[in-house]
Parts: C-alpha cells; sequence; structure tokens
C-alpha cells in the first residue's frame, strides 16, 4: 500500500487523522454541556440555543466557514488576539480543526442529548438522598450511564469532521500540510489531468476508516452497554 | 423527631397537613393520590412546597419564612422507594458504598453489621440486574442506611414485591423500627403492613389527616376509614398462651380466648392481630353447634354506611373492638343499631397468618 500512497496523500491522511482527532477532543466537553443542558434544564433562551446548536447543520458549509472566516480571519479583532495567544487559526491546521469542530458539533450534541435523555431522573433523586451533590450525580451516574451515547456522538463527530470540506476550504483555504485533509485532496486531485488514480486511492482510504471507525463503535458502545446494565461487576 | 407542617397546591389537590412523628415507623396510610407520597417527597426535598416547616430534631429542613429550603442532598433523609433504584452500573458493594462518602463524620452504622443484618454478604460482587426483587430492596435499605440518614423515608417499599418476597422484607423493617433511633415515614395503603409495622399510623384522605394514633385504635374506629373500604379492619393487642396440638394457636386478651391457625412465636408474646371487617360475621343470639370456634361477645359502638351495601359496625368486646363489614340488609333485618348486645363470630382460617405480627 505504501508504493500507492505518495508523500502528499499520507501527508492528506495524517491531516486528517489529527483534525479529526483534535475537533472531536476539544468539542466534546462542549457538546456534552450543550447536550445536557438541552436535555435537563429549563431556562429562559433554551430554544435559541438549541437552534444556535442545529444551526452548522442546516446551513450551506460555506456560509459556516465564511462566517468563521468573518469572526476568527487574521485581520478581525478576535483573530488578531488569538494569534497574540499563540492560538491563530487563519491558514492553518488548528483553522481545519475549528470548522470540523463546528460542523459535528450538531452531531455530537444530538447523539448525547437523547442518551442523557435516557438516563432515569429517578436514580438522580435517589443519588440525592444518599447526600450526593449535584455535580458527584453527574460525574458518578449520569455521565456513566449515558457513556454509549457519548461515544456514539464522538464517533459521529470524528465521521464528520473527518468529509469537512465546505467550511475548511472557504475559513481555510487547501494548503499542503496544514489545510488539505482528504477531502480537500481529493477535490485538488480531480481539478488536476492525471489526478484520477490519486483520488481513487483516497477514496478508498476514506472508505476504509468510515468503516474501521463504525466497527470499533459498534464494539466499544457494546461493552459499555455490557458494564452499565451489566451481568457481572 | 420530625416535625412538619405542608401547604402544597397541584392544579386541584390540596395538601395541608401538619403532624410529628417520632423514633420508630410512622405510617401514611391513604389510597392512591391521597398526597402521601407527595409528603415524603417534600421531606426528601425532591418537590418544594408551596408553605409550611419541616424539621427534623435541631435540623431544619424546610422553612420559607425564613428562607431555609436545604437541597436534597442537604438533608440527610434516607429514602427507600418502591422500585429499589439500585444504580444498575455498580456492584452491589459500590450501590452500597455510595452514600458513605458524602456523610461526612457523622456517626455512621458499620458496612460489615448492615451486610450481616440484611443477609446480603453473597451478593456484594453481583451486578443489580442479577438480583431478585426482594435481595434489589435489602441492598435499597443497606444503601440508605449507610449514608447514615437522620430520618428514613419509605414509599411502599413492598408493593412491587409478591407476597413471599413481602414476608422476605417485613422483619427487616420491624428490625429497623426497633433498632434504630430515627423516625421512620413509611407511606403504604395495605392495612396487614401498617398493623404488622406501624408504632403510629396517619390516615390521608385528599391531602387532610383523617386520623393518628395507634393503629389499633386507628383501624378500629369505623370514621377513620373510607366508608366503602374494602380494607377495613380492627387491629387486637393479646397474647400467646398456647400452642394447641391439632394446629391452632390460642390467644388471650382479658381472659377472652382467640384460636388462630398454628403461630411460630414464643408464649408470653404480646402480639398484634389484625381482624378484617369483612370476615367477622355478627349474631344476635349466642350460636349453637358453629364450627367456627370464635364467638366473641359484645356490643355495637357505631354503625357507619356509605352508599354501598355493606355497613361498616364497630363492636366493642373484652378483646378490644372489633370491626364487621355486613350488608346494610343483614342490619337492618337484625335490627342491629348502637348500644345493641351481639356476638362476633370469626373462623380461626379466616386469619390470615401475615395479618399477625
Amino acid at each position: 500500500m505504501s508504493n500507492l500512497l505518495g508523500p502528499a496523500e499520507w501527508a492528506a491522511i495524517a491531516l486528517s487523522l489529527k483534525v479529526s482527532f483534535w475537533a472531536t477532543l476539544a468539542s466534546l466537553p462542549f457538546a456534552l454541556w450543550a447536550a445536557y443542558l438541552l436535555a435537563r434544564c429549563n431556562f429562559f433562551g433554551k430554544q435559541i440555543l438549541n437552534a444556535a446548536v442545529h444551526l452548522p447543520l442546516i446551513l450551506p458549509p460555506v456560509v459556516t466557514g465564511y462566517v468563521l472566516l468573518l469572526a476568527f480571519g487574521a485581520q478581525t479583532p478576535l483573530g488578531q488576539a488569538l494569534a497574540a495567544l499563540g492560538l491563530g487559526f487563519a491558514f492553518h491546521w488548528t483553522g481545519a480543526a475549528l470548522a470540523a469542530a463546528v460542523m459535528a458539533f450538531p452531531l455530537m450534541v444530538r447523539a448525547i442529548r437523547l442518551s442523557l435523555e435516557a438516563v432515569d431522573p429517578k436514580l438522580e433523586d435517589a443519588a440525592r438522598s444518599l447526600g450526593a451533590p449535584p455535580w458527584a450525580v453527574f460525574a458518578t451516574l449520569t455521565l456513566p450511564l449515558s457513556l454509549p451515547g457519548v461515544l456514539t456522538g464522538a464517533i459521529l463527530g470524528f465521521a464528520k469532521a473527518m468529509g469537512e470540506f465546505g467550511a475548511t476550504i472557504t475559513f481555510v483555504s487547501n494548503i499542503p500540510n496544514q489545510t488539505r485533509t482528504i477531502p480537500s485532496a481529493i477535490y485538488t486531485f480531480l481539478q488536476q489531468p492525471d489526478g484520477e488514480q490519486g483520488a481513487l486511492i483516497l477514496v478508498a482510504v476514506s472508505i476504509f476508516i468510515a468503516i474501521l471507525a463504525l466497527v470499533l463503535s459498534e464494539i466499544l458502545a457494546r461493552a459499555l452497554s455490557k458494564r452499565i446494565g451489566g451481568r457481572d461487576a | 423527631m420530625l416535625d412538619l407542617r405542608l401547604r402544597h397546591q397541584i392544579g386541584a389537590f390540596s395538601l395541608d397537613l401538619n403532624f410529628q412523628a417520632a423514633r420508630g415507623i410512622t405510617a401514611l396510610f391513604g389510597r392512591s393520590g391521597a398526597g402521601k407520597t407527595t409528603v415524603i417527597n417534600a421531606v426528601a426535598g425532591l418537590i418544594t412546597p408551596d408553605d409550611g416547616y419541616i424539621r427534623v430534631g435541631d435540623m431544619d429542613l424546610f422553612d420559607p419564612a425564613r428562607g431555609i429550603n436545604l437541597a436534597a442532598h442537604e438533608r440527610q433523609a434516607g429514602y427507600i422507594f418502591q422500585e429499589a433504584r439500585l444504580f444498575p452500573h455498580l456492584s452491589v458493594a459500590k450501590n452500597l458504598r455510595y452514600g458513605m462518602r458524602y456523610r461526612s463524620a457523622r456517626p455512621a452504622p458499620n458496612f460489615a453489621d448492615i451486610v450481616e443484618m440484611l443477609g446480603i454478604g453473597h451478593l456484594l460482587q453481583r451486578r443489580p440486574a442479577m438480583l431478585s426483587g426482594g435481595e434489589k430492596q435489602r441492598v435499597a435499605i443497606g444503601r440508605a442506611l449507610l449514608a447514615a440518614p437522620r430520618i428514613l423515608l419509605a414509599d411502599e417499599p413492598l408493593a412491587a414485591l409478591d407476597e413471599a418476597r413481602k414476608q422476605e422484607i417485613l422483619p427487616y423493617f420491624e428490625r429497623l423500627r426497633d433498632e434504630m433511633d430515627i423516625p421512620i415515614l413509611y407511606v403504604s395503603h395495605a392495612p396487614t403492613e401498617v398493623t404488622r409495622l406501624a408504632t403510629e399510623v396517619i390516615t390521608i384522605e385528599a391531602g387532610r389527616i383523617q386520623a393518628q394514633g395507634r393503629p389499633s385504635k386507628v383501624f378500629s374506629d369505623p370514621h377513620s376509614l373510607p366508608a366503602g373500604s374494602r380494607e377495613a379492619g380492627a387491629v387486637i393487642e393479646a397474647t400467646l398462651t398456647a400452642h394447641h396440638a391439632d394446629g391452632v394457636s390460642e390467644l388471650r386478651n382479658a381472659d377472652v380466648a382467640l384460636f388462630v391457625p398454628r403461630l411460630s412465636g414464643d408464649l408470653g408474646q404480646k402480639l398484634q392481630l389484625r381482624i378484617a371487617a369483612h370476615e367477622v360475621i355478627l349474631a344476635t343470639q349466642k350460636p349453637q353447634d358453629l364450627s367456627a370456634l370464635n364467638v366473641i361477645e359484645g356490643t355495637i359502638h357505631s354503625m357507619r354506611s356509605g352508599d354501598g351495601p355493606a355497613v361498616l359496625v364497630a363492636v366493642d368486646t373484652k378483646l378490644g373492638r372489633i370491626l364487621a363489614r355486613v350488608t346494610r340488609r343483614s342490619a337492618h333485618l337484625l335490627g342491629l343499631n348502637e348500644g345493641r348486645a351481639v356476638y362476633a363470630i370469626l373462623k380461626t382460617l379466616s386469619v390470615a397468618r401475615e395479618d399477625i405480627g
């Protein structure tokens, strides 16, 4: 396989994995928080939060990418402030990760919210009656019991991040080794007269990674469910 | 000591009551929807009443006039639910220990003692999914006790269990009643359970207290029970005086004997016995040649009829007050009225063993 994949292909694959990994990891706590707010709390503006979370799912990715550019671009105050802190997004792989995270966010929140809602509030009442303060109820009960859903959310988010194209290319362009992820690389190959073979190889790699992720998540989810409702300690 | 006053409105239902509960089991008795569970949920802090106060010993749990409303986890109120509510992802041992890390430095029961008392040592490594209903409830009791509560709340803890499992759990509540130095609020709509367990019973109807007192007193008063209640039955206190060779045990109170199916208790033991009102036959003359072993002389204290065909007759006997549930037709034909001398007839075999304790 290694002679089929040139340095450009390898770079795109490695970059995609890196971008998706960080996009998933960094947005997971926020997704958990948003899902918890939506599943368990009643507050003014809940519908607005709900709509905002789902916006990237509905908007054209190009629009999302352009909004990111307007917010975090190198010329904007926010972009400059972040760049001064060493967290520049413009034309950098971190920008690709941000775009992927934003696009993956709604999918993660939806999956996590469903599993949080499936946790019986009566069990939480029981934990409170045993003296557990709210954070402990969440950490010892709600979170462990909804772990399969959190995992599903993370896998979905990762898969979405791997496939993200429109927002990424709009926000941080298509720069080799920085922002040229697998989809951008496939797009680039297709623009070249002799690029068809490279594109095909990357398509195959994409399919392979996607199936691998699905199988892994299935195995993990089963193991977790067994632990949660499980028959042995 | 629990001291509370509650006012709470949920839609058209209003709750307005106050009572005190000392150590021992105080049963909240009444039909479903009467507001029993609302009361203990208010004590647990799972709902916030509109007004009132809740105090356990020297600790204020709820007193809006003084701006006090402790969160559920700060109330040190152990709760035993109808469905054990064990945490499915934790082993029995971890379920039991769950509340221990939050109980700070309070004096607390010893883990090994509780496990021993409840007979759950062999279950410690199992997951809740592997336990029977009775085992789950025993673990739930242990889990609540190990959190070192200042009050114990039980919401129909036996209602989800079959008869055999109920008999398995009842003795543990008897031990809690006799050995724990905290008040236990016990919600139930089963007179049998209440008779056997309660030190004190409070009957609740439509959010108000209808009667309060010892079970033998409350359940013998036809006015403290809903008129149409099929569950009416008086509670008699008597001493176990003999086990006869033919399978019958003899109880006595004030020289009147009462024959019941063979019991396992020791002679001299004081027992409470519930006599279901619909098992009692009334006669105006002493019957002859009757197979029923218990024919008890008395006078009618009061009568109460509702809309149905039945009338609940309270008969004062030397054994204590007995309730009989007869048709209005019979009451009319026999000319029953207050002050009339009657004989209450009770088949030995119609006394259920679970009604004695």
